[in-house]
């Protein structure tokens, strides 16, 4: 049916009887796709001709259409119905879209979200975010310029993230006079790269989003065209929306609803299979089982309740449940890790740093995790995997990532809410990074800690002394080893058992396989850390030595520790100071750029925001910063 | 067992509670904004479902202008005290000693009153994350927006920085003194809210709904004469008129509709056979296209 034909049919419906078409709208499923393609394939004239076509427009928004097309607009006379959807006012000025924005519009059968995504390869991200939520993608393709870098990386990123429905729509037909041959042709070579990076199937079809052909009826400049139109594509392509219902139960468990004492509920989302009370469950990570008493909802109690809603569940036994863990099926439950590999998407400007700590959020669950060096990166316009140290913004690699505790989760494959994860700053707070598990590489289950008799508190009583870690930070030259070395012989003449680590001296065994990059900076205070952690373990008053420059590193070791075991000592010496004594002549060959990624001069430091110890030496001699040190950890 | 196809308004619903859970769950001191409206009807909804049996666990804010209709006043009071919530009322204290109002003051009114009024209130009780109802069909740089927008501690919008959403993880980490307003109607339409009103039976402002009511026409707009504080012209006479508003605001700036639609199932067949889109009755977004980019930045909603 043409679409004028079912406007006309809808408005007669709702003029006639607003209460079957109430019902007729209440019962209509939603379809969430995304349209990618490279700047001027014409994504944003198409969107504004489905609004258009679907009746989204309203008169005061055409008038307005029609002024600013004759303003601002780039057809000349004519409509510019990307003026429709280009929102923010810095777009408009260079013509482009930027930002991924979402449109909404509905016929006779369906409700669609549309993710409108940038074409700019720099904007990468924003594509991914369109890409999550979306159940089909329309690539676009510019007729006159056939497949592009970009849509290959836009094909390649949507088949990533699970995309299941593609759409090759290739636009602007009427600028190559409707061409067969052409389109065919395209047909073809888009067929032979989508086998290669795995999309079992697509559907075709040539279209003009500026004219109209093949939008919502076949046109007429196409006439050995006779596949679907667009619009009746995204009409009646089929979804698999009830899948995440078939698999088994999991929720992850959102917030803790604590009304009063008699009544405890979790409440959460429910990301596969369904749920009944009576049903057995086990939460994880602990293990723990119990039974589901009730799913209580503002509407009442329900009988059950599938993947995709809302809920509160009760459970027949007071067990340990609390945000972050997963209530799941007791007979089929979720597998536990800590180490897994997965594709990471990097969406940050500054790059990865392999080995740092970053927050990792799963589900309703929040992590510190460490991305490990890069296996391989995937090269999106070859499809080739290349060697990388790291991963720049836009790249995506695969890698090892090792949480700080076992998580329960899914392969991204089997489900998007329980094997997909973001990875946030933790100085920053930024969402720079996302992955998509593919497997668990350890099974927490199977690596116990070894009990000894012997324990840590055995070795420090011994010693008659508390373990600690005298940590000090500073500018290369600021006075850490003098400083360190002072110490450690105060220590000594009171007779305490003590270890200095020294920044250069490790460097010659441990680390000598470390540079100053600044993965390697990370990797190197790292070590130290868990070296430091041994020896705290022994019993031993440990004093390190390190420039140590990055916040989130130090934060790092900190947690390693037991709670108040790790002390930050800040030897501040100001750059110019540190420069002018430059006792190992290392600044005069940095400044000379024969030292590359040298702390101060062409690489960060992050002084401390609130050491435990601060010592300013421009003020204090190094016998007097010695015993104020000595004075604080020995009471 | 069988397979239960959910609508689009289910989806949307459990989307929405998903959010606001989160919120709470994140959040050091999360507050829900409260304009009266239909949105904001629909919002305070979904947080009673959200957290039921608890009642919703933040209060209400209201950033008052003073100058919004007697009607929504009234449901205002009433709304808060059912959901068992508390209500902050927010008036500027600098724009009420100055007495700026929407008459002799134009835009002025409303960057003082709701702009700064919000910002104000934001800062007095240290609330961190703000709910909202704006959906991403009103207006196009709200279509851009994320559900979790970030605010710097000056309370203004980087549009070009936004943080990447995928899937349903948001990101609710922030600096001190950065803040977050949290929209979890972002993805519902103007219909998908009458709807649910329908469906739901959830109470909203009877100015919605169409009645005699005492009017004038200025600038092409009917506006409605909701107390004595409205300075009528030389010669100027309110006419009763059978009218109803598609959107409430600050009743001198927010024009009626003429209609008969006095139920529900009439409200909505006379926005789906409407012609003209929902803003159009707000003197606010006239000045220039881009202008609600503009005052997002700057700190508005």
């Amino acid at each position: 049916m043409d679409m004028t034909d079912q406007i006309y049919k809808t408005d007669a419906l709702i003029a006639e009887d607003i209460d079957a078409y109430l019902e007729t709208h209440q019962n209509k499923t939603l379809l969430r796709f995304i349209t990618c393609g490279s700047v001027d394939d014409g994504k944003s004239t198409l969107i504004g001709r489905l609004l258009y076509d679907s009746k989204m427009i309203f008169e005061d928004q055409l008038d307005q259409l029609e002024a600013d097309s004759k303003k601002v607009g780039t057809q000349g006379q004519e409509i510019d119905f990307a003026l429709l959807v280009d929102g923010l006012a810095a777009e408009r000025e260079q013509g482009i879209t930027i930002d991924v924005a979402y449109r909404f519009f509905a016929t006779e059968k369906r409700k669609f979200i549309v993710a409108d995504t940038p074409g700019h390869e720099q904007y990468t991200r924003n594509m991914v975010t369109g890409a999550s939520t979306a159940d089909l993608a329309v690539i676009l393709i510019d007729a006159r310029k056939g497949i592009l870098t970009q849509t290959r990386r836009h094909s390649y990123l949507a088949h990533l993230i699970g995309i299941k429905n593609i759409v090759l729509a290739v636009n602007k037909m009427d600028l190559v006079d409707y061409d067969q041959a052409t389109y065919d042709q395209i047909v073809t070579d888009y067929t032979a790269f989508a086998q290669e990076i795995g999309i079992e199937s697509f559907v075709a079809m040539p279209i003009s989003g500026f004219k109209g052909d093949n939008i919502t009826g076949l046109s007429e400049n196409t006439p050995w065209y006779q596949g679907p139109t667009l619009m009746g594509h995204l009409e009646t392509v089929e979804l698999n929306q009830t899948a995440d219902q078939s698999g088994a139960f999991r929720m992850p468990v959102q917030w803790v609803n604590r009304p009063n004492l008699d009544f405890r509920g979790f409440a959460g989302k429910i990301a596969s299979g369904s749920v009944a009370p009576g049903d057995e469950v086990r939460i994880l990570p602990s293990g723990k089982t119990s039974t589901v008493s009730r799913i209580v909802t503002f509407d009442g109690d329900k009988d059950t309740a599938v993947a995709g809603q809302s809920v509160t569940l009760t459970l027949a036994d007071e067990v340990d449940c609390s945000r972050g863990q997963i209530i799941t099926a007791a007979k089929d439950p979720l597998e536990v890790a800590d180490q897994f590999e997965a594709t990471i998407i990097w969406m940050d400007e500054e790059a990865l740093i392999p080995g740092r700590g970053y927050y990792l959020k799963i589900g309703a669950q929040t992590v510190s995790a460490a991305i490990a060096q890069p296996k391989y990166q995937v090269n999106v316009n070859t499809m080739e995997h290349t060697a990388v140290k790291t991963l720049d913004l836009n790249a995506i690699g695969v890698a090892t990532v090792t949480t700080d505790r076992a998580i329960p989760f899914a392969s991204y494959a089997d489900n998007r809410d329980l094997g997909g994860f973001i990875l946030i700053d933790k100085m920053t707070n930024a969402t720079v990074g996302a992955g998509l598990i593919h497997f668990a590489l350890r099974r927490a289950q199977n690596i116990h800690w070894q009990a000894t008799d012997i324990d840590r508190n055995h070795h420090s009583n011994l010693k008659n002394q508390k373990p600690v870690v005298l940590w000090m930070t500073g500018l290369s030259g600021s006075g850490k080893s003098t400083i360190a070395n002072a110490v450690e012989k105060r220590l000594a003449r009171m007779n305490r058992h003590t270890f200095l680590l020294d920044g250069d001296n490790v460097r010659h065994g441990l680390n000598k396989d470390l540079g100053f990059t600044d993965a390697d900076r990370v990797e190197n205070v790292r070590r130290v850390g868990e070296v430091a952690k041994l020896m705290t373990d022994a019993g031993l008053i440990v004093i390190t030595a390190f420039i140590s420059p990055f916040r989130s590193e130090r934060d790092m070791v900190r947690e390693m520790m037991e709670p108040g075991e790790f002390v930050e000592v800040f030897i501040d010496t100001p750059l110019s100071v540190a420069e002018e004594r430059d006792v190992k002549g290392l600044y005069a060959k940095a400044r000379a750029g024969d030292l590359k990624n040298f702390t101060g001069i062409d690489s960060p430091y992050e002084a401390p925001e609130t050491p435990e110890i601060h010592i300013d030496t421009t003020q204090l001699t190094i016998d007097q910063a010695a015993d104020l040190i000595v004075q604080k950890i020995i009471k | 067992m069988t397979k239960r196809h959910l609508t689009h308004l289910e989806r949307l619903e459990s989307e929405a509670i998903h959010i606001m859970r989160e919120v709470v769950a994140e959040a050091d001191n999360p507050v829900m904004l409260y304009s009266v409206g239909k949105d904001s009807a629909v919002m305070l909804h979904l947080a009673k479902k959200a957290f039921y049996p608890s009642p919703p666990p933040f209060p209400l804010m209201h950033v008052d202008t003073t100058w919004k209709f007697q009607e929504m006043y009234k449901l205002r009071n009433k709304a808060a005290e059912d959901a068992g919530m508390q209500l902050i009322v927010h008036q500027n204290p600098e724009a009420k000693e100055k007495g700026i109002n929407p008459f002799d003051h134009g835009s002025l009114h409303t960057d003082m009153w709701k702009t700064e009024g919000l910002k104000q209130a934001l800062d007095l009780h240290k609330f961190d994350v703000a709910f909202g109802g704006a959906r991403r069909d009103e207006e196009k740089s709200r279509a851009k927006e994320r559900v979790f927008s970030f605010r710097t501690a000056q309370h203004r919008w980087d549009p070009k920085g936004q943080r990447p959403e995928l899937w349903s993880q948001y990101n609710a980490r922030k600096s001190k003194g950065e803040s977050i307003r949290v929209f979890p109607l972002s993805n519902w339409t103007e219909l998908d809210i009458w709807q649910y009103i329908h469906l739901e039976g959830i109470e909203i402002v009877p100015l919605y709904f169409s009645a005699p009511r005492p009017t004038v026409e200025r600038d092409g707009l009917i506006l409605m004469v909701d107390d004595d504080r409205f300075p009528l012209e030389a010669g100027e006479e309110p006419v009763m008129r059978s009218i109803r508003f598609r959107t409430l605001g600050c009743y001198p700036l927010t024009g009626a509709v003429e209609s008969e639609a006095q139920t529900l199932p009439e409200v909505i067949q006379e926005m789906l056979l409407t012609t003209t889109s929902e803003r159009q009755g707000r003197a606010i977004d006239k000045d220039q296209s881009a202008s609600m980019e503009v005052k997002k930045q700057q700190g508005y909603f």
